[in-house]
């Protein structure tokens, strides 16, 4: 009995690896494509390699002592009253102890060298990207160029990113795996996050914080393009005939999904500002109606891209 | 007349919720047909449901832990099996709105209606007795505390066919949980039903708290402490920290739901982060709450099964009481990704990776207490081991995640998912599991059957890797969690895998309702006639299986850490007072059950807005309470003679069982 399920215990073990090993090129943490990804990649090596040092032996002793020490093996010595060694004390307070002291070094350095709010370049040689989270959308801002977008994000390999993000709504993650870091988007508050892709490639881009029932929706293709590349998706998204305003923005998020990318050709200056200045009770004139997922369009109204046309509406 | 009440709340629409609602109902219906059946009603008020004595409390919400336990799993399996099949096109069986309530619902059962009454259910069977004592401090708080529990699961039952349960996650995160984002009666369920049974386990902690610190036999200093015991208090001394935070947070949430106030919305100056600071600052501790007395319940079972004393036992308790202190401290690990800076996360960062010193020291400990013992393979001793091996990995990730630029991309990914059942299946409820092979003797007065017992350890070990490995590998898949259905193929085939190894988890729990059965059933044969079945070294151990009522006829004097061994070794464990004296115990009384009663109508009365009945409910518990306080006839005195004709009977056959 005791074998069989051991070696049926190895063989989910192996499926396991299989499966890992199968879609080696889809861990996208571990195939980063910026450098904050592969820093935060090796971190992840460092650390796990560092606490091997305390888990392998542990799991052996955990094993071993009791297959050696077991009732039936009389030839083992029995020591019913041993219950202190100083030594073992010494090294079994010590050694966990020193690894901390080695983690704990690490993660202070690592954690101001990958701090999200550190710029990655000088402010005129980055790329300003305004974010906001909707129900169940991203809106893409970019102040230099006056463009905006809905759950697209295009950018040249190889430009620093930064990121200024905010929610209208409930509180989402801005993530895009294959580059790193994510950073929480909330109501009324601005956070930061820097980010850079080295090579060309369509990455995704996700929420990772639960938002209602749109939320396994809000995944945007992030593409690093060449430069030109990028100057051509510029005019594409001039040629547009939508603009963004206030009252443009007020229809935008109302909660439903986007279908596919919406481009606006041109956005009122400042937007990002009066977005985030809206819950702050003292720039604010009257208090905003914030859009009840209940009582408008609903989800999946607007169609929706990966065709999940069957869902059911919203709340009551 | 009915506030928000209406027959639309009833899901009729709904097959698989109809399904689960009528399956309740018909096993509800069943078990008190059969107890009308076998006219057990005059049993059943009068020997559990009126009780105050702590063994049978215990019992009573272990049989609810069981339950909810069922019910949380069901969740699981109904999770796993959508995650499995919603790639792409495919909608899966659950639509977002069903699915949205099943992880929110699986969440907090799990914790706070199968982990807490676990936990309280096993410290009343055993602390009292291992402190050598005759009840709790106070006994009837003890049964207000289990019927505010029962009242609060009930409410999370009856969400199922009335109306809906929260949809926006166990950890109910502002502004969703807002009016404004979640405007039906779901996360009132949440709120109330979390709220009510946190006033029970709150009371709980008091009442353990006085208890061990006040009741302990002559002799037990606190360093001769059973170390279950030890690790009981302090988790009792982070409840009563602890849960005051939780029932805050919940009331603020409340008045912003009830009376349009702004604590935590997005606009009139309300803040967000201050709910999910607050949430776990409790949250944390709780962690702690439910997975230091399974540490506890490892140390008993692993130096009883190496027939040998504790390892390193003041190491032990000193470094139990520096993880009290710190799971205080770590709190903002929770959300890294806020947008703090560098030096707020490195301090949490830092402070969570500390943890790890105190809890590698335990592990060595129980390591080192096998070491040159004589181990005996038992069910309770398997959950350990299997405890020991599969532990240290969700150590190992759980310090990966506690530095904060992993943490960056590991964040809310199935990574976590895994981390923290990791931690929680091997380290919270195979505890649980090995307490309840291991006491179970001691409450029923027979052994469990160890054939299936190990079965079932087997299947729910290769289940839990089977089950959460491949969520490991998806998080570095980059799948987020609460993902109704995904567009990604490559996620599909570990999710497979994860649902495969649920149905193996299954079969596990199968297998311990199997156990169940067959041990009731061969009863006698397995009958614990000593009350000692495993040669146990701590003072449960010298009280009868099931105990007396008043658990030991005369206090035992207490001279060592393994205070019943040292008895026997001494040879009085045995020996016959020359006199027994009249014994004092509290009387069975009805002001609890009933108390919990109203309890759970004054919860459904006010999250269904039905005003009248919360009036009329607040002033019912209020005459309750009253009523109690005026009781005077509160005590009973069993007389010497009948104390040792109780124990003439049951001393007799132990000595035989000791001689032999």
């Amino acid at each position: 009995m005791k074998r069989n399920t051991a070696s049926a215990f190895a063989a989910v073990l192996g499926l396991c690896a299989l499966a890992a090993l199968s879609g080696c090129s889809e861990l996208a943490l571990l195939d980063p494509k910026g450098p904050i990804g592969e820093a935060e990649r090796r971190l992840i090596f460092i650390a796990f390699g560092l606490m091997l040092i305390v888990v392998i032996p542990v799991i052996v002793m955990a094993v071993w002592f009791p297959h050696k020490y077991r009732e039936s093996n009389t030839e083992a010595e029995y020591a019913p009253k041993w219950s202190h060694s100083g030594r073992i004390e010494l090294v079994m307070w010590l050694i966990p102890m020193v690894i901390v002291i080695l983690l704990s070094t690490l993660l202070w350095i690592e954690t101001h060298r990958l701090d999200p709010y550190k710029p990655l370049a000088a402010p005129d040689k980055q790329l300003p990207v305004e974010v906001v989270s909707l129900d169940w959308k991203w809106l893409f801002i970019y102040p230099q160029q006056g463009v905006a977008v809905v759950n697209e994000l295009v950018f040249p390999a190889g430009m620093p990113l930064a990121f200024d993000i905010t929610s209208d709504t409930v509180m989402t993650s801005f993530f895009i795996p294959r580059l790193g870091s994510q950073i929480y988007a909330m109501g009324g508050m601005r956070t930061k996050l820097h980010l850079l892709a080295d090579t060309e490639g369509e990455y995704v881009g996700q929420n990772q914080q639960f938002s209602g029932a749109g939320y396994p929706d809000m995944f945007f293709p992030a593409r690093a393009v060449s430069q030109a590349g990028f100057d051509a998706w510029l005019q594409k998204v001039k040629a547009s005939p939508d603009k963004l305003d206030m009252a443009r923005f007020d229809e935008l998020r109302k909660p439903g999904l986007a279908a596919g990318p919406v481009y606006f050709s041109k956005v009122e200056p400042g937007i990002f500002e009066a977005i985030l200045g809206k819950y702050d009770p003292m720039t604010k004139q009257g208090s905003p109606q914030p859009a009840g997922h209940s009582g408008h369009g609903g989800y999946g109204g607007q169609g929706g891209h990966g065709g999940q046309t069957g869902h059911q509406g919203h709340g009551q | 007349m009915f506030g928000k009440l209406t027959l639309a709340a009833v899901p009729y629409h709904d097959p698989i919720v109809m399904g689960a609602v009528v399956g309740s109902l018909l096993g509800a219906l069943a078990v008190l047909g059969l107890i009308t059946y076998l006219k057990k009603w005059p049993y059943l008020w009068c020997e559990w449901l009126t009780s105050v004595d702590h063994k049978k409390i215990g019992i009573m919400y272990i049989i609810l832990s069981l339950i909810m336990l069922l019910r949380g799993f069901s969740d699981a399996i109904m999770m796993r099996a959508q995650q499995a099949m919603a790639v792409g096109a495919s909608p899966g069986f659950l639509p977002p709105d069903h699915f949205n309530q099943v992880f929110s619902a699986h969440g907090t059962i799990m914790i706070l209606f199968m982990a807490m009454p676990f936990l309280s259910g096993l410290m009343n069977i055993v602390v009292p007795q291992q402190i050598g004592a005759r009840d709790v401090a106070f006994p009837f708080l003890n049964a207000v505390s289990l019927w505010l529990s029962v009242a609060g699961a009930l409410l999370v039952m009856v969400s199922l066919g009335v109306g809906e349960f929260s949809k926006a996650g166990w950890s109910g995160y502002t502004p969703l949980t807002e009016l404004a984002y979640s405007p039906d009666t779901g996360v009132d369920y949440w709120l109330w039903s979390i709220q009510i049974s946190g006033v029970g386990t709150l009371l709980t902690g008091i009442n353990f708290l006085v208890t061990i610190i006040k009741m302990r036999a002559p002799g037990m200093t606190l360093m001769r402490m059973p170390l279950f015991t030890w690790t009981a208090l302090l988790t009792n001394i982070l409840i009563i920290f602890a849960f005051p935070m939780l029932t805050a947070a919940l009331l603020m949430l409340s008045l912003d739901r009830y009376l349009g106030m702004h604590f935590f919305t997005n606009d009139l100056g309300g803040n967000t982060m201050m709910y999910i600071n607050l949430f776990w600052t409790w949250g944390h501790p709780e962690v702690y709450i439910v997975i230091l007395p399974a540490f506890g319940i490892y140390s008993e079972v692993v130096a009883t099964f190496s027939r040998k004393r504790i390892f390193g036992y003041t190491s032990l308790v000193y470094a139990t009481a520096v993880i009290m202190f710190l799971s205080f401290a770590v709190w903002a690990h929770h959300f890294f990704t806020m947008g703090t800076s560098a030096n707020v996360n490195i301090f949490f960062g830092i402070s969570t990776m500390v943890i790890a010193i105190p809890t590698g020291v335990k592990v060595f400990n129980w390591l080192f207490t096998m070491y040159k013992g004589r181990v005996r393979m038992t069910t309770p001793m398997l959950w350990t081991i299997g405890f020991l091996t599969t532990f240290v990995l969700g150590g190992l990730t759980g310090v990966l995640m506690s530095i904060p630029p992993a943490d960056y991309v590991l964040h809310n990914s199935l990574f976590l998912i895994a981390h923290f059942h990791n931690m929680l299946i091997p380290g919270t409820l195979f505890g649980f599991l090995a307490g309840f092979a291991y006491w179970f003797p001691k409450a029923t007065g027979f052994k469990l059957d160890e054939t299936w017992g190990k079965r079932s350890f087997w299947c729910w070990l290769i289940g839990f890797y089977m089950s959460f490995v491949p969520l490991y590998v998806l998080g570095f898949m980059g799948m987020p969690r609460r993902m109704q259905h995904y567009d990604n193929p490559a996620w599909q085939l570990p999710l497979i895998i994860a649902a495969v190894g649920t149905l193996i988890i299954a079969a596990g729990i199968g297998c311990m309702l199997m156990q169940l059965f067959v041990s009731f059933m061969n009863r006698k044969a397995n009958a614990d006639t000593t009350g000692d079945p495993w040669d146990g070294r701590t003072l449960e151990w010298a009280t009868a299986s099931p105990p007396a009522v008043y658990n030991f006829a005369v206090i035992p004097e207490v001279r060592d850490i393994d205070a019943f061994w040292d008895m026997k070794e001494r040879g009085v464990a045995y020996e016959r007072p020359e006199r027994y004296e009249d014994i004092v115990m509290p009387k069975n009384s009805w002001h609890g059950f009933v108390l919990g009663v109203v309890a759970f109508v004054f919860g459904f009365a006010v999250i269904w807005h039905i005003w009248w009945l919360a009036a009329v409910t607040t002033l019912g518990m209020i005459a309750v309470v009253t009523a109690r306080g005026c009781a005077d006839d509160l005590f009973m005195v069993i007389p010497a003679k009948e104390v040792a004709r109780i124990e003439d009977a049951r001393v007799r056959p132990a000595l035989h069982g000791a001689a032999r």
